[in-house]
Protein backbone atom coordinates (compact mmCIF):
# COMPACT_ATOMS: atom_id res chain seq x y z
CA UNK A 1 0.00 0.00 0.00
CA UNK A 2 1.29 3.45 -0.91
CA UNK A 3 1.38 6.41 1.43
CA UNK A 4 -1.10 9.14 0.36
CA UNK A 5 -0.93 12.92 0.79
CA UNK A 6 -3.25 15.86 0.27
CA UNK A 7 -1.61 18.17 -2.28
CA UNK A 8 -4.34 20.80 -2.51
CA UNK A 9 -7.60 21.86 -0.90
CA UNK A 10 -10.48 24.22 -1.56
CA UNK A 11 -13.77 25.14 0.06
CA UNK A 12 -16.64 27.49 -0.71
CA UNK A 13 -18.03 29.90 1.82
CA UNK A 14 -20.66 27.99 3.80
CA UNK A 15 -24.11 29.47 4.27
CA UNK A 16 -27.44 30.08 2.63
CA UNK A 17 -26.13 30.51 -0.90
CA UNK A 18 -29.38 31.54 -2.57
CA UNK A 19 -27.64 32.80 -5.73
CA UNK A 20 -25.79 29.54 -6.32
CA UNK A 21 -26.90 26.07 -7.44
CA UNK A 22 -25.29 22.75 -6.53
CA UNK A 23 -23.39 22.96 -9.82
CA UNK A 24 -22.10 26.47 -9.06
CA UNK A 25 -20.82 25.35 -5.65
CA UNK A 26 -19.01 22.36 -7.15
CA UNK A 27 -17.28 24.46 -9.80
CA UNK A 28 -16.24 27.08 -7.24
CA UNK A 29 -14.65 24.58 -4.88
CA UNK A 30 -13.15 22.45 -7.65
CA UNK A 31 -11.29 25.36 -9.21
CA UNK A 32 -9.91 26.40 -5.81
CA UNK A 33 -8.68 22.91 -5.00
CA UNK A 34 -7.07 22.33 -8.40
CA UNK A 35 -5.35 25.74 -8.38
CA UNK A 36 -4.12 25.07 -4.86
CA UNK A 37 -2.76 21.66 -5.95
CA UNK A 38 -1.32 23.04 -9.17
CA UNK A 39 -2.64 20.12 -11.24
CA UNK A 40 -4.29 20.06 -14.65
CA UNK A 41 -7.31 18.04 -15.78
CA UNK A 42 -5.18 15.57 -17.73
CA UNK A 43 -3.46 14.44 -14.53
CA UNK A 44 -6.68 13.59 -12.68
CA UNK A 45 -7.62 9.94 -12.90
CA UNK A 46 -10.37 9.62 -10.34
CA UNK A 47 -13.11 11.60 -8.65
CA UNK A 48 -15.13 10.76 -5.55
CA UNK A 49 -17.93 13.02 -4.38
CA UNK A 50 -19.77 12.82 -1.08
CA UNK A 51 -23.42 13.78 -1.39
CA UNK A 52 -26.15 12.66 0.95
CA UNK A 53 -29.39 13.49 -0.79
CA UNK A 54 -29.23 15.26 -4.15
CA UNK A 55 -32.46 13.44 -4.90
CA UNK A 56 -34.37 15.07 -2.04
CA UNK A 57 -32.61 18.43 -1.89
CA UNK A 58 -32.35 19.30 -5.61
CA UNK A 59 -34.13 16.36 -7.28
CA UNK A 60 -30.90 15.29 -8.92
CA UNK A 61 -29.25 11.88 -8.66
CA UNK A 62 -26.30 10.62 -10.69
CA UNK A 63 -24.14 13.22 -8.94
CA UNK A 64 -20.90 11.44 -9.93
CA UNK A 65 -21.36 12.08 -13.64
CA UNK A 66 -22.72 15.57 -12.98
CA UNK A 67 -19.66 16.60 -10.98
CA UNK A 68 -17.28 15.22 -13.61
CA UNK A 69 -19.20 17.16 -16.25
CA UNK A 70 -19.25 20.44 -14.26
CA UNK A 71 -15.53 20.08 -13.55
CA UNK A 72 -14.86 20.01 -17.29
CA UNK A 73 -13.57 16.45 -17.12
CA UNK A 74 -16.27 14.71 -19.17
CA UNK A 75 -14.28 14.62 -22.42
CA UNK A 76 -11.44 12.96 -20.52
CA UNK A 77 -13.97 10.38 -19.23
CA UNK A 78 -12.46 10.53 -15.72
CA UNK A 79 -14.18 7.89 -13.54
CA UNK A 80 -16.43 9.70 -11.08
CA UNK A 81 -18.24 8.05 -8.17
CA UNK A 82 -20.83 9.44 -5.80
CA UNK A 83 -20.42 8.21 -2.22
CA UNK A 84 -23.20 8.19 0.36
CA UNK A 85 -23.14 7.59 4.11
CA UNK A 86 -25.61 10.27 5.25
CA UNK A 87 -23.71 13.07 7.07
CA UNK A 88 -20.47 11.05 6.72
CA UNK A 89 -20.63 11.06 2.91
CA UNK A 90 -17.75 13.55 2.67
CA UNK A 91 -15.49 11.64 5.04
CA UNK A 92 -16.27 8.46 3.16
CA UNK A 93 -15.46 10.13 -0.20
CA UNK A 94 -12.08 11.11 1.26
CA UNK A 95 -11.54 7.54 2.40
CA UNK A 96 -12.46 6.13 -1.03
CA UNK A 97 -10.00 8.53 -2.65
CA UNK A 98 -7.27 7.51 -0.20
CA UNK A 99 -7.93 3.82 -0.88
CA UNK A 100 -7.81 4.38 -4.65
CA UNK A 101 -4.42 6.13 -4.50
CA UNK A 102 -3.01 3.82 -1.81
CA UNK A 103 -3.89 0.75 -3.86
CA UNK A 104 -2.13 2.09 -6.94
CA UNK A 105 -5.27 1.99 -9.06
CA UNK A 106 -5.24 5.80 -9.28
CA UNK A 107 -2.58 8.46 -8.93
CA UNK A 108 -4.17 11.90 -8.69
CA UNK A 109 -7.67 11.83 -7.25
CA UNK A 110 -10.13 14.53 -6.24
CA UNK A 111 -12.18 13.82 -3.13
CA UNK A 112 -15.05 16.30 -2.93
CA UNK A 113 -18.29 16.83 -1.07
CA UNK A 114 -21.32 18.96 -1.83
CA UNK A 115 -24.79 19.59 -0.49
CA UNK A 116 -27.27 22.20 -1.65
CA UNK A 117 -29.88 22.25 1.11
CA UNK A 118 -31.76 25.55 0.82
CA UNK A 119 -33.63 24.82 -2.43
CA UNK A 120 -36.31 23.06 -0.34
CA UNK A 121 -38.34 24.31 2.62
CA UNK A 122 -37.30 23.54 6.21
CA UNK A 123 -39.80 20.69 6.67
CA UNK A 124 -38.62 18.88 3.54
CA UNK A 125 -34.98 19.35 4.56
CA UNK A 126 -35.71 17.97 8.05
CA UNK A 127 -37.41 14.93 6.54
CA UNK A 128 -34.54 14.34 4.09
CA UNK A 129 -32.10 14.45 7.02
CA UNK A 130 -34.31 12.12 9.05
CA UNK A 131 -33.69 9.52 6.34
CA UNK A 132 -30.25 9.07 7.92
CA UNK A 133 -32.08 7.47 10.86
CA UNK A 134 -34.12 4.26 10.67
CA UNK A 135 -37.15 5.23 8.57
CA UNK A 136 -39.25 2.19 9.48
CA UNK A 137 -38.52 1.89 13.20
CA UNK A 138 -37.57 5.41 14.35
CA UNK A 139 -38.98 8.07 12.00
CA UNK A 140 -42.23 6.16 11.50
CA UNK A 141 -43.00 6.71 15.18
CA UNK A 142 -42.20 10.42 15.08
CA UNK A 143 -38.42 10.51 15.62
CA UNK A 144 -36.53 13.47 14.20
CA UNK A 145 -32.79 13.78 13.97
CA UNK A 146 -32.49 16.28 16.85
CA UNK A 147 -34.74 13.97 18.90
CA UNK A 148 -32.27 11.10 18.65
CA UNK A 149 -29.36 13.28 19.78
CA UNK A 150 -31.60 14.75 22.49
CA UNK A 151 -32.11 11.23 23.86
CA UNK A 152 -28.34 10.72 23.89
CA UNK A 153 -27.98 14.05 25.73
CA UNK A 154 -30.68 13.20 28.28
CA UNK A 155 -29.02 9.91 29.23
CA UNK A 156 -25.51 11.44 29.27
CA UNK A 157 -26.73 14.13 31.67
CA UNK A 158 -28.56 11.57 33.83
CA UNK A 159 -25.63 9.16 34.01
CA UNK A 160 -22.56 11.43 34.11
CA UNK A 161 -23.88 14.69 35.53
CA UNK A 162 -23.25 16.59 32.31
CA UNK A 163 -25.15 19.87 32.61
CA UNK A 164 -27.31 21.89 30.24
CA UNK A 165 -24.65 24.63 30.54
CA UNK A 166 -21.92 22.18 29.43
CA UNK A 167 -23.82 21.61 26.19
CA UNK A 168 -24.12 25.38 25.71
CA UNK A 169 -20.36 25.78 26.19
CA UNK A 170 -19.79 23.69 23.05
CA UNK A 171 -21.87 26.14 21.01
CA UNK A 172 -20.19 29.17 22.62
CA UNK A 173 -16.70 27.83 21.80
CA UNK A 174 -17.57 26.80 18.26
CA UNK A 175 -19.28 30.10 17.46
CA UNK A 176 -16.19 31.89 18.76
CA UNK A 177 -13.97 29.79 16.47
CA UNK A 178 -16.39 30.26 13.57
CA UNK A 179 -16.21 34.03 14.00
CA UNK A 180 -12.48 33.73 13.15
CA UNK A 181 -13.13 31.66 10.03
CA UNK A 182 -13.98 33.55 6.81
CA UNK A 183 -15.91 30.60 5.27
CA UNK A 184 -18.06 30.06 8.38
CA UNK A 185 -21.86 30.36 8.04
CA UNK A 186 -22.14 32.10 11.40
CA UNK A 187 -19.77 34.95 12.07
CA UNK A 188 -21.38 35.95 15.36
CA UNK A 189 -20.46 34.85 18.85
CA UNK A 190 -23.08 33.52 21.27
CA UNK A 191 -23.26 33.41 25.07
CA UNK A 192 -24.38 30.57 27.36
CA UNK A 193 -27.48 32.64 28.19
CA UNK A 194 -28.33 33.07 24.55
CA UNK A 195 -28.09 29.30 23.94
CA UNK A 196 -30.18 28.52 27.03
CA UNK A 197 -32.87 30.97 25.94
CA UNK A 198 -33.09 29.86 22.31
CA UNK A 199 -36.29 27.97 21.38
CA UNK A 200 -36.61 24.29 22.32
CA UNK A 201 -36.27 21.92 19.36
CA UNK A 202 -36.24 18.59 21.16
CA UNK A 203 -35.78 18.85 24.91
CA UNK A 204 -33.04 19.28 26.18
CA UNK A 205 -31.66 20.48 22.82
CA UNK A 206 -32.43 24.03 21.69
CA UNK A 207 -31.98 25.82 18.37
CA UNK A 208 -28.44 26.93 19.27
CA UNK A 209 -27.44 23.33 20.07
CA UNK A 210 -28.12 22.32 16.46
CA UNK A 211 -26.03 22.70 13.34
CA UNK A 212 -27.80 24.73 10.64
CA UNK A 213 -29.09 23.97 7.15
CA UNK A 214 -26.19 24.92 4.88
CA UNK A 215 -25.14 25.10 1.25
CA UNK A 216 -21.51 24.39 0.52
CA UNK A 217 -18.87 22.32 -1.20
CA UNK A 218 -15.27 21.34 -0.49
CA UNK A 219 -12.59 19.40 -2.30
CA UNK A 220 -9.11 18.03 -1.66
CA UNK A 221 -6.64 16.62 -4.18
CA UNK A 222 -4.79 13.40 -3.30
CA UNK A 223 -1.56 11.99 -4.69
CA UNK A 224 1.03 9.38 -3.69
CA UNK A 225 3.27 10.88 -0.98
CA UNK A 226 6.40 10.09 -2.99
CA UNK A 227 5.16 12.33 -5.81
CA UNK A 228 3.47 14.99 -3.67
CA UNK A 229 6.47 17.33 -3.63
CA UNK A 230 6.17 17.63 -7.41
CA UNK A 231 2.97 19.60 -6.84
CA UNK A 232 3.40 21.40 -3.53
CA UNK A 233 5.98 22.37 -0.94
CA UNK A 234 3.58 21.58 1.87
CA UNK A 235 1.84 18.23 1.34
CA UNK A 236 -0.25 16.90 4.22
CA UNK A 237 0.30 13.20 4.76
CA UNK A 238 -2.62 10.89 5.57
CA UNK A 239 -1.32 8.72 8.42
CA UNK A 240 -4.53 6.72 8.84
CA UNK A 241 -7.96 6.26 7.31
CA UNK A 242 -10.46 4.18 9.28
CA UNK A 243 -14.16 3.46 9.19
CA UNK A 244 -16.62 1.74 11.52
CA UNK A 245 -20.30 0.77 11.31
CA UNK A 246 -23.01 0.16 13.89
CA UNK A 247 -26.76 -0.43 14.08
CA UNK A 248 -28.84 2.00 12.05
CA UNK A 249 -31.24 2.64 14.94
CA UNK A 250 -30.06 4.32 18.13
CA UNK A 251 -32.20 2.05 20.34
CA UNK A 252 -30.20 -1.05 19.26
CA UNK A 253 -26.82 0.28 20.43
CA UNK A 254 -24.79 -1.43 23.16
CA UNK A 255 -24.68 1.92 24.97
CA UNK A 256 -26.87 4.90 24.01
CA UNK A 257 -24.22 7.41 25.17
CA UNK A 258 -21.33 5.91 23.18
CA UNK A 259 -20.90 5.80 19.40
CA UNK A 260 -19.15 2.43 19.15
CA UNK A 261 -18.51 3.05 15.43
CA UNK A 262 -16.40 6.07 16.46
CA UNK A 263 -14.58 4.07 19.13
CA UNK A 264 -13.83 1.31 16.61
CA UNK A 265 -12.67 3.69 13.85
CA UNK A 266 -10.54 5.73 16.25
CA UNK A 267 -8.79 2.69 17.73
CA UNK A 268 -8.04 1.38 14.26
CA UNK A 269 -6.79 4.80 13.08
CA UNK A 270 -4.49 5.28 16.09
CA UNK A 271 -3.06 1.82 15.65
CA UNK A 272 -2.52 2.43 11.91
CA UNK A 273 -0.78 5.75 12.60
CA UNK A 274 1.19 4.35 15.55
CA UNK A 275 0.00 7.24 17.71
CA UNK A 276 -1.84 7.81 20.99
CA UNK A 277 -4.73 10.28 21.38
CA UNK A 278 -2.50 12.58 23.48
CA UNK A 279 -0.13 12.96 20.52
CA UNK A 280 -2.84 14.66 18.43
CA UNK A 281 -2.57 18.46 18.40
CA UNK A 282 -6.10 19.29 17.27
CA UNK A 283 -9.26 17.66 15.93
CA UNK A 284 -12.32 18.43 13.86
CA UNK A 285 -15.17 16.31 15.27
CA UNK A 286 -18.78 15.74 14.29
CA UNK A 287 -20.78 18.28 16.33
CA UNK A 288 -24.06 18.16 14.39
CA UNK A 289 -25.47 18.77 17.88
CA UNK A 290 -23.59 20.06 20.92
CA UNK A 291 -23.91 16.70 22.69
CA UNK A 292 -22.27 15.12 19.63
CA UNK A 293 -18.99 16.92 20.37
CA UNK A 294 -19.04 15.91 24.04
CA UNK A 295 -19.61 12.25 23.13
CA UNK A 296 -17.03 12.42 20.32
CA UNK A 297 -14.14 13.72 22.43
CA UNK A 298 -14.80 10.79 24.79
CA UNK A 299 -15.20 8.14 22.09
CA UNK A 300 -12.04 9.27 20.26
CA UNK A 301 -10.01 8.77 23.44
CA UNK A 302 -9.20 12.41 24.22
CA UNK A 303 -11.16 12.25 27.51
CA UNK A 304 -12.65 9.50 29.69
CA UNK A 305 -16.27 8.46 29.20
CA UNK A 306 -18.47 10.96 31.00
CA UNK A 307 -15.73 13.57 31.23
CA UNK A 308 -16.46 15.46 28.00
CA UNK A 309 -18.75 18.00 29.65
CA UNK A 310 -16.18 18.90 32.31
CA UNK A 311 -13.40 19.13 29.70
CA UNK A 312 -15.47 21.56 27.66
CA UNK A 313 -16.50 23.60 30.71
CA UNK A 314 -12.84 23.97 31.77
CA UNK A 315 -11.77 25.20 28.33
CA UNK A 316 -9.57 22.20 27.52
CA UNK A 317 -11.06 22.02 24.01
CA UNK A 318 -10.68 25.73 23.17
CA UNK A 319 -7.88 27.08 20.97
CA UNK A 320 -4.95 27.30 23.39
CA UNK A 321 -6.35 24.42 25.47
CA UNK A 322 -5.12 20.86 25.85
CA UNK A 323 -6.67 19.68 22.57
CA UNK A 324 -8.39 22.34 20.44
CA UNK A 325 -11.61 20.91 18.96
CA UNK A 326 -13.40 22.29 15.92
CA UNK A 327 -11.21 25.30 15.18
CA UNK A 328 -13.24 25.82 11.98
CA UNK A 329 -16.33 26.47 14.06
CA UNK A 330 -17.40 22.86 13.58
CA UNK A 331 -20.68 21.81 12.06
CA UNK A 332 -22.36 23.97 14.66
CA UNK A 333 -21.06 27.38 13.54
CA UNK A 334 -19.17 26.84 10.28
CA UNK A 335 -22.26 25.04 8.94
CA UNK A 336 -23.19 21.53 7.92
CA UNK A 337 -23.80 20.95 4.20
CA UNK A 338 -24.06 17.25 4.99
CA UNK A 339 -22.18 15.76 2.02
CA UNK A 340 -19.43 18.41 2.18
CA UNK A 341 -18.74 18.36 5.93
CA UNK A 342 -16.22 15.50 5.98
CA UNK A 343 -14.14 17.16 3.27
CA UNK A 344 -14.39 20.56 4.95
CA UNK A 345 -12.92 18.99 8.07
CA UNK A 346 -9.93 17.87 5.98
CA UNK A 347 -9.71 21.34 4.40
CA UNK A 348 -9.53 22.97 7.85
CA UNK A 349 -6.87 20.46 8.91
CA UNK A 350 -4.79 21.24 5.80
CA UNK A 351 -4.88 24.96 6.64
CA UNK A 352 -3.98 24.31 10.29
CA UNK A 353 -1.11 21.94 9.51
CA UNK A 354 0.28 24.34 6.90
CA UNK A 355 0.06 27.20 9.42
CA UNK A 356 -2.43 29.09 7.24
CA UNK A 357 -5.40 29.22 9.61
CA UNK A 358 -5.06 32.92 10.44
CA UNK A 359 -6.72 34.13 13.64
CA UNK A 360 -7.69 30.60 14.68
CA UNK A 361 -4.26 29.03 14.08
CA UNK A 362 -3.20 26.39 16.62
CA UNK A 363 0.47 27.15 17.29
CA UNK A 364 2.84 24.38 16.26
CA UNK A 365 0.10 22.08 14.95
CA UNK A 366 1.72 18.92 13.55
CA UNK A 367 -0.83 16.11 13.85
CA UNK A 368 -4.58 16.50 13.31
CA UNK A 369 -7.58 14.18 13.43
CA UNK A 370 -10.89 14.46 11.58
CA UNK A 371 -14.03 12.60 12.70
CA UNK A 372 -17.17 12.41 10.57
CA UNK A 373 -20.36 10.60 11.63
CA UNK A 374 -23.25 9.31 9.53
CA UNK A 375 -26.67 9.32 11.17
CA UNK A 376 -26.32 9.15 14.93
CA UNK A 377 -23.45 6.68 14.68
CA UNK A 378 -24.34 4.08 12.03
CA UNK A 379 -21.13 5.13 10.27
CA UNK A 380 -18.00 6.82 11.61
CA UNK A 381 -14.93 7.85 9.64
CA UNK A 382 -11.63 8.89 11.25
CA UNK A 383 -8.59 10.29 9.46
CA UNK A 384 -5.28 11.24 11.06
CA UNK A 385 -2.93 13.50 9.12
CA UNK A 386 0.34 15.33 9.64
CA UNK A 387 2.58 17.88 7.96
CA UNK B 1 -47.59 9.30 -1.31
CA UNK B 2 -46.73 5.68 -0.55
CA UNK B 3 -48.57 2.54 -1.65
CA UNK B 4 -50.63 0.48 0.78
CA UNK B 5 -48.23 -2.53 0.92
CA UNK B 6 -45.55 -0.37 2.49
CA UNK B 7 -47.68 -0.11 5.64
CA UNK B 8 -49.49 -3.40 5.29
CA UNK B 9 -46.43 -5.61 5.43
CA UNK B 10 -45.54 -4.39 8.93
CA UNK B 11 -49.02 -4.82 10.46
CA UNK B 12 -48.14 -7.82 12.73
CA UNK B 13 -45.02 -6.06 14.03
CA UNK B 14 -46.56 -2.63 14.54
CA UNK B 15 -50.06 -3.59 15.72
CA UNK B 16 -49.18 -6.58 17.87
CA UNK B 17 -45.48 -6.11 18.70
CA UNK B 18 -44.41 -9.30 16.95
CA UNK B 19 -40.62 -9.54 17.02
CA UNK B 20 -38.19 -12.44 16.82
CA UNK B 21 -36.41 -14.79 19.21
CA UNK B 22 -33.16 -16.68 18.62
CA UNK B 23 -33.58 -20.17 20.19
CA UNK B 24 -29.81 -20.72 20.31
CA UNK B 25 -28.82 -17.49 22.05
CA UNK B 26 -32.16 -17.02 23.82
CA UNK B 27 -32.07 -13.38 22.71
CA UNK B 28 -35.22 -11.42 21.81
CA UNK B 29 -35.37 -8.86 19.02
CA UNK B 30 -37.78 -6.04 18.39
CA UNK B 31 -37.98 -4.63 15.77
CA UNK B 32 -37.68 -8.14 14.27
CA UNK B 33 -34.42 -9.32 12.76
CA UNK B 34 -33.96 -12.07 10.17
CA UNK B 35 -30.39 -12.79 11.31
CA UNK B 36 -29.32 -12.95 14.95
CA UNK B 37 -26.39 -10.50 15.32
CA UNK B 38 -25.04 -12.65 18.15
CA UNK B 39 -24.68 -16.12 16.52
CA UNK B 40 -25.38 -14.75 13.02
CA UNK B 41 -26.85 -17.77 11.22
CA UNK B 42 -26.38 -20.67 13.63
CA UNK B 43 -30.11 -20.96 14.39
CA UNK B 44 -33.40 -20.16 12.69
CA UNK B 45 -35.21 -17.19 14.20
CA UNK B 46 -38.78 -17.68 15.44
CA UNK B 47 -41.55 -15.10 15.83
CA UNK B 48 -42.28 -13.87 19.32
CA UNK B 49 -45.12 -11.65 20.49
CA UNK B 50 -44.11 -9.15 23.17
CA UNK B 51 -46.69 -8.01 25.71
CA UNK B 52 -45.13 -4.54 25.50
CA UNK B 53 -44.45 -3.75 29.14
CA UNK B 54 -41.19 -1.93 29.57
CA UNK B 55 -39.13 0.87 31.06
CA UNK B 56 -38.11 4.30 29.72
CA UNK B 57 -34.33 4.28 29.08
CA UNK B 58 -34.16 7.86 27.81
CA UNK B 59 -36.60 10.34 26.29
CA UNK B 60 -37.14 13.73 24.70
CA UNK B 61 -40.06 16.05 24.14
CA UNK B 62 -40.27 17.13 20.51
CA UNK B 63 -41.29 20.74 19.86
CA UNK B 64 -40.11 20.96 16.24
CA UNK B 65 -41.20 18.00 14.12
CA UNK B 66 -41.25 17.05 10.46
CA UNK B 67 -44.37 18.10 8.50
CA UNK B 68 -46.05 14.72 9.13
CA UNK B 69 -45.91 15.10 12.92
CA UNK B 70 -46.22 18.89 13.27
CA UNK B 71 -49.82 18.75 14.48
CA UNK B 72 -48.87 16.50 17.40
CA UNK B 73 -46.20 18.75 18.94
CA UNK B 74 -45.16 18.80 21.68
CA UNK B 75 -44.98 15.02 22.05
CA UNK B 76 -42.76 12.66 24.03
CA UNK B 77 -40.51 10.18 22.26
CA UNK B 78 -38.60 7.55 24.23
CA UNK B 79 -36.32 4.57 23.91
CA UNK B 80 -38.13 1.84 25.82
CA UNK B 81 -36.56 -1.37 27.05
CA UNK B 82 -39.09 -4.20 26.90
CA UNK B 83 -39.04 -6.64 29.82
CA UNK B 84 -37.61 -9.38 27.56
CA UNK B 85 -34.59 -7.15 26.79
CA UNK B 86 -34.91 -5.49 23.38
CA UNK B 87 -35.24 -1.73 23.04
CA UNK B 88 -37.44 0.24 20.67
CA UNK B 89 -38.33 3.84 19.85
CA UNK B 90 -41.89 4.98 20.51
CA UNK B 91 -44.11 7.80 21.70
CA UNK B 92 -45.16 7.98 25.34
CA UNK B 93 -48.55 9.58 25.89
CA UNK B 94 -48.31 11.78 28.97
CA UNK B 95 -47.28 15.36 29.73
CA UNK B 96 -43.62 16.43 29.36
CA UNK B 97 -43.56 16.86 33.15
CA UNK B 98 -44.71 13.29 33.83
CA UNK B 99 -42.20 11.32 31.77
CA UNK B 100 -38.92 10.32 33.43
CA UNK B 101 -36.06 7.85 33.04
CA UNK B 102 -37.01 4.55 34.68
CA UNK B 103 -40.77 5.08 34.28
CA UNK B 104 -42.78 1.89 33.63
CA UNK B 105 -44.92 1.92 30.49
CA UNK B 106 -47.40 -0.34 28.69
CA UNK B 107 -48.53 -0.39 25.05
CA UNK B 108 -51.56 1.35 23.54
CA UNK B 109 -52.94 0.87 20.02
CA UNK B 110 -53.16 4.27 18.32
CA UNK B 111 -53.26 6.15 15.04
CA UNK B 112 -49.65 7.06 14.31
CA UNK B 113 -50.24 9.35 11.38
CA UNK B 114 -51.43 9.65 7.84
CA UNK B 115 -49.68 9.78 4.52
CA UNK B 116 -50.71 13.20 3.21
CA UNK B 117 -54.30 14.47 2.86
CA UNK B 118 -55.61 11.56 0.80
CA UNK B 119 -53.14 8.81 1.72
CA UNK B 120 -53.51 5.88 4.06
CA UNK B 121 -54.06 6.35 7.80
CA UNK B 122 -51.59 4.18 9.61
CA UNK B 123 -51.76 2.64 13.04
CA UNK B 124 -49.35 1.12 15.48
CA UNK B 125 -48.21 1.04 19.07
CA UNK B 126 -47.63 4.00 21.34
CA UNK B 127 -47.00 3.72 25.08
CA UNK B 128 -48.76 5.03 28.18
CA UNK B 129 -47.59 5.13 31.80
CA UNK B 130 -48.27 1.77 33.48
CA UNK B 131 -50.65 2.06 36.44
CA UNK B 132 -49.11 3.02 39.73
CA UNK B 133 -45.89 4.27 38.18
CA UNK B 134 -46.73 7.99 38.05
Amino acid sequence: MRSVSIIGAGCTRFGERWDDSLRDLVVETGIRALEDANVSGEEIDGLYVGNMSGGRFVEQEHIGALICDCAGLSRLHVPSTRVEAACASGGLALRQGVLAVASGYSDVVIAAGVEKMTDVTGGVAADALAAAADREWECFFGATFPALYAMIARLHMHRYGTTREDLAEVAVKNHFNGSKNPISQYQMEVTVDKVLNSPLVSDPLRVLDCSPITDGASAVVLAPTEEAKKYTDSPIRILASAQGSDTLALHDRRDITTLDASVFAARRAFSMAGLEPKEVDLAEVHDAFTIGEIVAIEDLGFFDKGDGGRATREGLTAIGGEIPINTSGGLKACGHPVGATGIKQAYEMVLQLRGEAGKRQVEGAKVGLTHNVGGCGGTAIVHIMSR
Amino acid sequence: MSTVPRFWRHIPQRYNLVGTHCPKCDEYYYPPRAICPNCRRAAKMEDYRFDGKGTVVTFTTIYNATDDFKRQTPYNLAIIELDEGPRLTGQVICTPEEIEIGMRVKPAFRILGKDGERGIIYYGTKFVPAEGSV
